[in-house]
C-alpha cells in the first residue's frame, strides 16, 4: 500500500515508523524526510486563526485538561516547532522511538527534527537513503518486529503481526509556489486504503496533540502536515505532553444556517468565508474533522440535522477528493433533513498549476459564494 | 534469455528481435559464436556445443550452467572437507526435504482435483527450502517471499496447519484471508507471506535493524526470486541494509524464471551476486541444489551478519521444477524436456539422498517406509481440514485496525441482515 501510493504522489514524505513491544508501551518513531522548498510562506494572504475565541469559551473542563491547559507552561510556537516538541517527546517518553528519513539529521528541511539527533544520539535520530519505498519497507520492518505494506499486515496475518507502531508524516498542500509537485494534497488515496487512519492537523497545538495521539495510536497512521503552516501558523502551545483524540472532529465554530466540513489549512479561509458570510446574516457552523479515515460521521451527521446544509471544501482536486466520500454518507442519513444539495467547493481537476494558484485553490470568495447559493438554493 | 557479451552491442541488437525463450548467445572465450531459436532441431544444437553426452540439457540449461557456475564468482569461499553435519542432522534434513516434496505433490493434485483453489510448489528447490532453515534459529525471523514453505515446515508449522490455510477453514491462523500458500506464523517467526513481490525485503532490513537496536543475537533471512530482484524494494533494501549496517541475511533463489520470463530477459549482470558487491554488501554465489552448500553458507552468513553486523547476500542458483503455480502452464514457454532434465538429473533430494546413503546413514527400506508414512499424513491432512467448517463472517471485519470503527460494525450489521434475508444466495458452511 503505502510504497505503490507514496510512489504515486511523486516525491514528497516526512515518515515516521514506531515499533511497539506486546509488554511494554514501546514506540519507535522513524522520521523520513523529502527534500522540499522551504516554504518562505510567500506574500500570500493567508488570515489564520486556529483556536478561536470561540472555542476556547465552550471547551469543557474535561477538553481542558485534555488540552494540557491545566495550569501547564504553554508558549507562542509555530507548526514546526510543535511538531519538534512532539517529536521529542515521543522520543523521551519511549526508549525504543526513532526518527529516521531524509536529511532529519541536520534538522530537517522544514526544520521539524531540530536538535533531536543530537539530544538523541545518531542510532536513534538517523539519515536514511534518498527511496520513500524504502523507508516505508524498513519502517514497517522496523515497526512489525517485536509484536511481529502497512494497511493489510495485520489483517492478512490473522492478527499474529501488526505494524500498528508505524507512524508517516508527510507535508502536503499549497504553499503559494509549489507547482505541480509541491502542493499536492494526496490524503483522498490513503483514505481509500481498509487498515491506516489518516489525520490531518488544523494548527500547532493541534497538531502536537494529534500527533502524539498518532505516533500512540495501535495502527498504522498517515500524518498530513499542512506546509503552508509551518512557520506562519503561530499560537499558544501547552509544553507538556498531550494528547487528542483520533476520530473525532470538532466544532470550531456554532452556527444554525449550513454547514461546513474541512481539515487542515484550508479551514482558516473557510473560517473566513465565515465571518463574511455572518455579516450577510448567515450563521454558518464549521466543523474540522482532524481523522479521514475512519471518520466521525456522527458529529456532521447531528451538525447538518441541525442545519440541514452541508459544504465540504478541500484543496485536492474535487473529483474523487474525500469530500465525495462525506458526500455520499451525509446524503444517506440525512436526504429528508437536506434543504439544498451538498457543495463540495475543492482544487480543480488538473496537477497544480504554478502561476494559476489563486484561480485553482478553493477560495474564500468560492466559499462564501456557495455558502449564499446553498443558503439561497 | 540471457548472455554474456564480449562482442560489440550492435550485434546483439541486431540479433534481439529474433530471441525467443530459448535462443542463447554464448560468450567467444567458450570457443563458440552462435545464436540459435528454439525452433532449430536439438540434435544441431547439441552438435554445436561439441557436447558429447545425449542427455545434455537443452541451450538455456548448458548456457546457464556454463555461466553461472558457482565457482566463476568472484568472492568465493572454498570450503575444506565439507561442512560437519550429523548423522542426526542430515537424516532430519532428508526427512523434511522429502516431507516437503511429498506436501506439494499431493496438495498440487488437490488443486487440480478443484479441492483447493490455488497452490505454489517449491519443486526443485527443496534444498534451498530445508538446508537454510536448518542452519538457522528460531531467533531469526524469517521474511519469505512465497515458495519457502519448506523453512516453515521445518520450524514445526503442522502438515495440518497447512492444510488448513490452503482451505481456508475456522482453524487456519491467517483467518482464510488470503490464497493457499499465504503462511504465516507468529509462533515459529514466520512473516506471513504476501503476494506483492520483494516488498518483504525491506521489512526485513528494519526487523534487523530492531534486533540491531536491541542487541538481540539473531539475524532477520529474507528470501526472494531472481524476478525480485528486479523491484525498486530489492535495491533499496540493500542500500539500507549496507548503510544501517543491518545484521540481514538476503537470500536469492535463481531459479531461471520470473513466471515465464527468464533471466536473461530479467537482467544483464554477471546474476545477482555483483549487485550485492555493488551496495557494498558481502556477497556469495552457491549451488542451490546442493543441500550441504546451502547449509554452510547460510550458518556462516549467520555469523557474519551477528558477529559484525551487516547484510550478507546469499546466491543460490538452482531451477524452478514445477510451474510458476498452479495458475501457470509452463510447458507453454519452456520445454518439457529441459524440464524433466532439472527434475530428474538435478533434483536436490535424490542428490542428498545419495550422499546420505554413501555415508551408510540412509538405505533403501528406510526410503520406502518414510515416503508411506509421508503420503499417509498429508494425506490424512487434506481429508481432514476439508472437512472443517469456514471461519467465521465476523472475520471479514476483524484486524483491518486493532478495534473495528464504527463504519465496519454498520457494514457488518447489514451484512448480516442481507445473509438472513437471502440464505441461499451465500454459501452454506460458514459460521455467522
Amino acid at each position: 500500500m503505502a510504497d505503490g501510493s507514496l510512489r504515486k504522489i511523486g516525491r514528497f514524505c516526512l515518515i515516521f515508523c514506531k515499533q511497539k513491544k506486546n509488554r511494554t508501551e514501546g514506540g519507535c518513531v522513524c522520521t523520513a524526510t523529502k527534500i522540499g522548498r522551504r516554504g518562505s510562506g510567500g506574500g500570500r494572504e493567508r488570515g489564520f486563526s486556529t483556536t478561536t475565541a470561540t472555542t476556547e469559551e465552550k471547551r469543557s473542563p474535561q477538553q481542558q485538561h485534555s488540552q494540557g491547559n491545566d495550569n501547564k507552561k504553554s508558549s507562542n510556537i509555530n507548526l514546526f516547532t510543535a511538531i519538534n516538541q512532539a517529536l521529542q517527546i515521543a522520543l523521551d517518553t519511549d526508549p525504543r522511538a526513532y526518527v529516521f528519513g531524509e536529511d532529519v539529521s541536520f534538522g530537517g528541511v522544514f526544520r521539524c527534527t531540530t536538535g533531536l539527533a543530537d539530544q538523541f544520539g545518531k542510532n536513534r535520530v538517523f539519515n536514511t537513503p534518498l527511496c520513500e519505498q524504502g523507508i516505508v519497507g524498513f519502517g514497517i520492518g522496523l515497526a512489525a518486529m517485536i509484536v511481529n505494506e502497512a494497511a493489510k499486515f495485520r489483517y492478512r496475518s490473522g492478527n499474529q503481526f501488526n505494524c500498528g507502531g508505524l507512524t508517516i508524516r508527510a507535508p502536503y498542500g499549497a504553499v503559494g509556489h509549489g507547482g505541480h509537485y509541491h502542493s499536492q494534497s494526496p490524503e483522498a488515496f490513503f483514505c481509500h486504503v481498509p487498515g491506516i487512519k489518516v489525520v490531518v492537523p488544523r494548527s500547532p497545538q493541534q497538531a502536537k496533540g494529534l500527533l502524539l495521539s498518532c505516533i500512540r495510536d495501535p495502527n498504522p497512521v498517515v500524518f498530513f502536515e499542512p506546509k503552508w503552516l509551518y512557520r506562519l501558523a503561530v499560537e499558544e502551545v501547552p509544553e507538556n505532553d498531550y494528547m487528542l483524540p483520533l476520530s473525532q472532529a470538532e466544532v470550531i465554530r456554532e452556527g444554525a444556517d449550513i454547514t461546513l466540513v474541512g481539515w487542515g489549512a484550508q479551514l482558516a479561509i473557510m473560517e473566513q468565508a465565515c465571518v463574511d458570510a455572518e455579516k450577510d446574516g448567515i450563521s454558518c457552523e464549521l466543523i474540522d474533522l482532524k481523522t479521514l479515515i475512519p471518520w466521525d460521521k456522527d458529529t456532521v451527521v447531528a451538525s447538518v440535522r441541525k442545519t440541514g446544509r452541508l459544504l465540504i471544501s478541500h484543496e485536492a482536486p474535487i473529483t474523487g477528493g474525500f469530500g465525495a466520500e462525506i458526500s455520499a454518507s451525509i446524503v444517506e442519513r440525512c436526504f429528508l433533513r437536506l434543504e439544498a444539495p451538498v457543495t463540495r467547493v475543492c482544487g480543480l481537476d488538473t496537477p497544480f498549476p504554478l502561476v494559476f494558484e489563486p484561480f485553482y485553490l478553493p477560495t474564500k470568495n468560492k466559499i462564501l459564494d456557495a455558502i449564499k447559493s446553498t443558503v439561497n438554493y | 534469455m540471457g548472455f554474456y557479451l564480449s562482442k560489440s552491442r550492435t550485434v546483439m541488437h541486431n540479433l534481439k528481435p529474433k530471441l525467443g525463450s530459448l535462443g542463447v548467445m554464448f560468450h567467444q572465450s567458450s570457443g563458440i559464436a552462435s545464436f540459435s531459436h528454439h525452433q532449430e532441431s536439438q540434435s544441431g544444437l547439441i552438435k554445436n556445443l561439441g557436447a558429447g553426452s545425449c542427455n545434455r540439457p537443452t541451450l538455456f540449461t548448458i548456457w546457464r550452467s556454463e555461466h553461472f557456475k558457482a565457482e566463476k564468482q568472484l568472492d568465493c569461499k572454498q570450503n575444506s572437507g565439507g561442512p560437519q553435519i550429523s548423522d542426526e542432522l542430515a537424516v532430519r534434513m532428508y526427512t523434511y526435504m522429502a516431507m516437503l516434496q511429498t506436501m506439494d505433490t499431493i496438495f498440487y493434485e488437490a488443486q487440480r482435483q478443484g479441492r483447493i483453489s490455488f497452490y505454489v510448489t517449491a519443486i526443485g528447490e527443496e534444498a534451498i527450502n530445508i538446508a537454510s532453515a536448518a542452519a538457522l534459529q528460531l531467533d531469526d525471523p524469517v521474511f519469505p517471499q512465497y515458495r519457502e514453505s519448506g523453512v516453515l515446515l521445518w520450524r514445526g508449522f503442522t502438515l495440518q496447519e497447512f492444510a488448513n490455510q490452503c482451505f481456508g477453514n475456522k482453524n487456519d491462523n491467517c483467518k482464510g484471508r488470503q490464497m493457499p500458500a499465504h503462511y504465516g506464523s507468529v509462533k515459529h517467526n514466520y512473516f506471513t507471506v504476501a503476494s506483492t513481490v520483494a516488498t518483504q525485503v525491506p521489512h526485513a532490513v528494519g526487523a534487523a535493524y530492531s534486533l540491531k537496536m536491541d542487541r538481540i543475537n539473531a539475524c532477520s533471512i529474507t528470501y526472494f526470486g531472481d524476478g525480485g530482484t528486479s523491484t525498486g524494494d530489492f535495491h533499496a533494501a540493500l542500500n539500507f541494509a549496507a548503510v544501517m549496517e543491518a545484521p540481514v541475511i538476503f537470500f536469492c533463489r535463481n531459479n531461471g524464471w520470473a513466471i515465464s520470463t527468464p533471466v536473461g530477459d530479467q537482467f544483464r549482470s554477471d546474476g545477482i551476486v555483483v549487485r550485492g558487491q555493488a551496495y557494498g554488501v558481502h556477497s556469495i554465489r552457491v549451488d542451490g541444489n546442493d543441500a550441504l552448500a546451502i547449509y554452510s553458507a547460510v550458518r556462516a552468513a549467520r555469523q557474519m551478519a551477528i558477529t559484525e553486523q551487516r547484510p550478507v547476500l546469499i546466491e543460490a542458483l538452482t531451477y524452478r521444477g514445477g510451474h510458476h503455480t498452479t495458475s501457470d502452464d509452463s510447458t507453454r514457454y519452456r520445454s518439457a524436456e529441459e524440464i524433466e532434465w532439472w527434475r530428474v538429473a538435478q533434483c536436490p533430494v535424490s542428490r542428498f539422498r545419495k550422499w546420505l546413503e554413501k555415508e551408510g546413514w540412509w538405505n533403501s527400506d528406510a526410503e520406502t517406509e518414510l515416503r508411506a508414512s509421508l503420503r499417509k499424513q498429508v494425506l490424512r491432512a487434506i481429508q481432514v481440514a476439508e472437512q472443517v467448517e469456514k471461519p467465521p463472517v465476523a472475520d471479514i471485519f476483524t484486524d483491518v485496525y486493532d478495534a473495528p470503527p464504527s463504519n465496519l460494525h454498520e457494514q457488518e450489521t447489514t451484512l448480516l441482515e442481507t445473509i438472513e434475508k437471502h440464505p441461499k444466495e451465500y454459501p452454506p458452511n460458514f459460521s455467522c
